[in-house]
């Protein structure tokens, strides 16, 4: 491995945190991490979830103080009690999760407090004059009267980049920002930020996605267990070496199982099936339309396609917890159109919800007590409406080992673990009901790579028990990975039908936007 | 995820933080408080308090005073407490325990000859129903409406003070007295006493086994865990098939019939019969108790002796010492105020505290 000599780096690093240690409580978040930016470069951190990314860079966003270490902005050793010092050294954050507000015009969100634009009647003609100034020199492309409410995702994150840059960022990190994109988005995303590096900017990067850090990235920092295990330069650097040094292991096993096929059964009546199925939304929009799918016992069936294009709506649908405007839905033959989501649960249809987060688990409640949610009122978890709670923690327990759930015991709260940890939880739930139907909607969003091997392998040995799963997800290298059969869906509608073998990439990626092939 | 139900959400993560701990802290800190403010207006705390604890405990009838005060606090302040657990603000018990009071004296001038078991059971049933139903129709309006039910049940306490007025003023006007109340109650329709000497009827025993049920319902029962569940995150609890508007219903149902049953109790325990005046504020004061009982029910209870000795002893003080009984309630309310800005701190540091990345 290449890693950049450290005297060379020293010379003209206009950031450098050294030895930089974050405790919380008994956990050691940062351990001694030492990092350092060049001016112009695009960094990457390059980590699994926990590995303490997050943390260094609040560390640098002045949002925490390192209980060890010091901080040098251009070789000066400085300290940020605060955002405002981060600030005031020219470190613009962008965080996950945006910080606007909907109803308000981007020229009015950048102008929300900043002093220079006037405290209490802020002058946002003149901002938005800036900011359109700004925008066009970088190739943004906003508008600064929009409203922040009718921009699309990517919009709003250049606003978020722009805002940044107008209060003088010269440093700007940025916290996954693929994570909410569409592959468009990011492919835009991606170039503005090289742009803006030719124009002097350096940008810390956060992803743990390898392609993006190498399609992007100049350098690339691993952290792993909070500590920093060196700095690379991206193109003496294979994604093998990354991956090995990132997840500790070798990379060879991260795509094994990915590859082992899965024989289609051809039972005559198919586990699962949709006729002709519709939903319509609130205002009385249609969302899905005519959608006919079936699935067999032992098959994986992909539903590929970019985000929003009614993902969402078919797997509300298919567990029952959106009714249907039109259309049938069958498991063996029998209809279940009309079946409650508990009810299905009942007759072996398991889902995962695609947002952990909110639809998925409830975060202020045990793990023992999110894993037993869906089926509390069966057996052995309860008997006539009387809760054993030593079975349900009995249960976590069990689950906890054979999931690798790292934790402090089934008692922990699912909001103090980790993304992939309390993926884990959602996908044990579903897995240990011994579903005959799973129906998962991106089992591996946001979770680190040792995660994704693991949920990868299990939803493979789950078809291998002859559990017929449709897996929905805009990852179109996990739907290749793990599908017999490939449905693309687009605008709420399934445009086309792959087998796996016999599937064109190309083909794919022509149906995901919208062309039939 | 629409941002009121995260503000929801936020809500019932305030009102249930289980700060057990803070809330003797919270206690002392708003009586030494009350004690600065006595002490300006040229008063001796102490003596002060002392008369205050002597009003609540100093006697076998202060000590039944207390208790008697407590009853329809906790037995309110349980129901609410099942509604914060469940997401919803169900603040209308002012007017659920008045119409519960309505519907049992109407029942209880009715079987006034009727043999005391029955005319009790009568009336309490009565009171429970009229109670539930008086709470279903905001139940109904916000499961099937969306309408938020902190306005719906705040609306429906004004009108249920109003219709109970009018039919004290009335259809159920005692024609005998020019007061506006029901004709009085006759023994088949009283509670019997529980401590010889002393005014204190049955109605802390229900109260007691009220809470203590409760408190086995949310440990102990499927449903129970389905309710905090719903709670703490309605989507998710949807998502996983639970029954939420079934849930929702019910515990507003639940709430409401206690509500009804404490204002039977103030009937057919405390006045004899029904007036315009039978609740200084039971149902408000009931949601502080709530919050202060960290919407637990075994909390309420406790939340609601203390309030109830506090009332007792508030009414005492002023007689002897001169303080107004108001101060009472500037402690009582800063007690909450404390618990609930300490519970709120803590639930606001906690996401920037947690060791990486997801929040």
């Amino acid at each position: 491995m290449a890693t950049t000599s450290p005297e060379t780096a020293q010379l003209d690093a206009i950031l450098r945190v050294r030895e930089s240690t974050v405790r919380f409580g008994s956990v050691v978040a940062n351990d001694r991490v030492s990092f350092d930016l060049v001016q112009g470069e695009i960094h990457a951190l390059l980590g699994e979830n926990g590995a303490g990314k997050t943390t260094l860079m609040r560390v640098l966003a002045g949002l925490i103080q390192p209980d060890a270490g010091s901080l040098e902005v251009h070789g000066k050793t400085t300290t940020f009690d605060s955002v405002v010092d981060s600030a005031a050294a020219g470190i613009g954050m962008v965080h996950q999760h945006f910080m606007l507000v909907p109803t308000m015009t981007v020229a009015e969100n950048v102008s929300l407090g900043l002093p220079s634009a006037g405290r209490l009647f802020p002058r946002t003609a003149r901002v938005g004059r800036e900011l359109r100034a700004l925008s066009e020199k970088h190739g943004l492309a906003l508008d600064p009267d929009a409203r922040v409410a009718d921009l699309s995702i990517g919009q709003q994150q250049r606003v978020e980049i722009l805002k940044t840059l107008y209060r003088g960022a010269r440093i700007l990190i940025l916290d996954e920002p693929t994570a909410v994109l569409t592959p468009g988005e990011t492919d835009s995303l991606l170039e503005m930020l090289r742009s803006l590096t030719a124009q002097g900017t350096s940008i810390i990067f956060i992803s743990h996605k390898l392609r993006e850090i190498r399609a992007i990235a100049d350098r690339v920092t691993v952290l792993r267990h909070g500590k920093s295990l060196g700095t690379y330069s991206v193109a003496d650097t294979s994604d093998a070496q990354l991956t090995a040094s990132m997840i500790g292991r070798d990379a060879a096993t991260v795509s094994s199982g990915a590859t082992t096929p899965v024989k289609r059964s051809l039972t005559a009546v198919p586990r699962l099936a949709t006729m002709q199925l519709g939903v319509t939304d609130k205002r009385g929009r249609s969302t899905l339309e005519g959608i006919t799918l079936s699935v067999a016992p032992g098959e994986i069936l992909g539903i590929a396609g970019v985000d929003g294009n009614g993902q969402r709506e078919l797997a509300d649908a298919l567990s029952g917890v959106r009714r249907l405007s039109g259309g049938q839905i069958e498991l063996n033959g029998r209809p279940i159109t009309a079946s409650t989501v508990s009810e299905r649960i009942a007759l072996g249809i398991s889902h995962v919800p695609e947002d952990r987060q909110h639809t998925g688990l409830i975060l202020d409640v045990s793990i023992a007590d999110n894993l037993a949610l869906e089926t509390a009122r069966t057996a052995p978890f309860s008997r006539r409406g009387a809760l054993d709670r030593a079975a349900v923690r009995e249960h976590a327990e069990r689950v906890i080992r054979d999931f690798d759930i790292r934790c402090k015991g089934p008692d922990q709260k699912v909001r103090e673990l980790s993304g992939g940890n309390q993926q884990k939880v959602l996908i044990a739930r579903a897995v240990t009901q011994e579903p005959s139907t799973l129906i998962v909607s991106q089992p591996t969003r946001g979770v680190d790579i040792g995660a994704v091997e693991y949920i990868h392998g299990q939803l493979l040995e789950l078809a291998a028990k002859g559990c017929a799963v449709i897996l929905i997800s805009t990852e179109l290298d996990e739907i290749l990975a793990l599908s017999n059969r490939i449905a693309v869906i687009y605008s709420g509608t399934i445009i086309a039908v792959h087998d796996r073998a016999a599937v064109d990439v190309g083909v794919l990626g022509m149906n995901m936007a919208g062309r039939a092939s | 995820m629409t941002r009121t139900s995260t503000a929801r959400q936020f809500i019932v993560r305030v009102a249930t933080g289980s700060e057990f701990l803070s809330i003797p802290v919270a206690i002392v800190i708003a009586f030494v408080i009350g004690g600065v403010l006595m002490a300006i207006s040229g008063v001796n705390p102490l003596s002060a308090y002392s008369a205050l604890f002597d009003g609540a405990f100093g006697t076998p009838q202060h000590i039944a005073d207390t208790l008697i005060e407590a009853t329809p606090l906790v037995l309110i302040g349980v129901g609410i407490a099942l509604c914060f657990r469940a997401g919803v603000f169900n603040v209308g018990a002012e007017g659920q325990f008045l119409i519960g009071g309505m519907a049992a004296a109407v029942v209880g001038s009715a079987l006034s000859t009727a043999p005391q078991p029955v005319t009790l059971l009568a009336m309490a049933i009565a009171a429970i129903i009229a109670g539930a139903a008086w709470a279903s129709i905001a139940a109904v309006l916000k499961v099937f409406l969306g309408a938020s039910e902190t306005l719906t049940t705040i609306m429906l306490t004004y009108v249920a003070t109003y219709l109970v007025s009018w039919l004290l003023n009335g259809p159920a006007k005692d024609p005998n007295t020019p007061l506006a109340q029901t004709p009085a109650l006759t023994t088949s329709g009283l509670l019997p006493g529980l401590w010889p000497g002393t005014t204190l009827h049955i109605g802390i025993l229900v109260a007691l086994i009220v809470a203590i049920l409760a408190h086995l319902f949310l440990r102990r029962r499927v449903e129970g865990f389905q309710l905090v569940a719903t709670g703490l995150n309605p989507v998710a609890a949807r998502s996983a098939g639970l029954p939420v508007r079934r849930i929702l219903i019910s515990v507003f149902l639940a709430s409401g019939a206690l509500a009804g049953l404490a204002g039977f109790i103030q009937v057919a325990g405390v006045q004899g019969k029904m007036i315009v005046n039978l609740s200084p504020g039971f149902g408000y004061t009931a949601v502080v108790v709530a919050l202060l009982g960290r919407s637990t029910p075994i909390g309420a209870l406790l939340a609601g002796l203390f309030f109830g000795a506090l009332s007792a002893g508030g009414a005492s003080m002023e007689t002897s010492v001169g303080v107004p009984a108001s101060l009472v309630t500037i402690i009582q309310y800063l007690t909450v105020l404390i618990v609930i800005g300490y519970s709120a701190a803590r639930t606001l540091r906690r996401p920037t505290r947690t060791p990486d990345g997801e929040e």
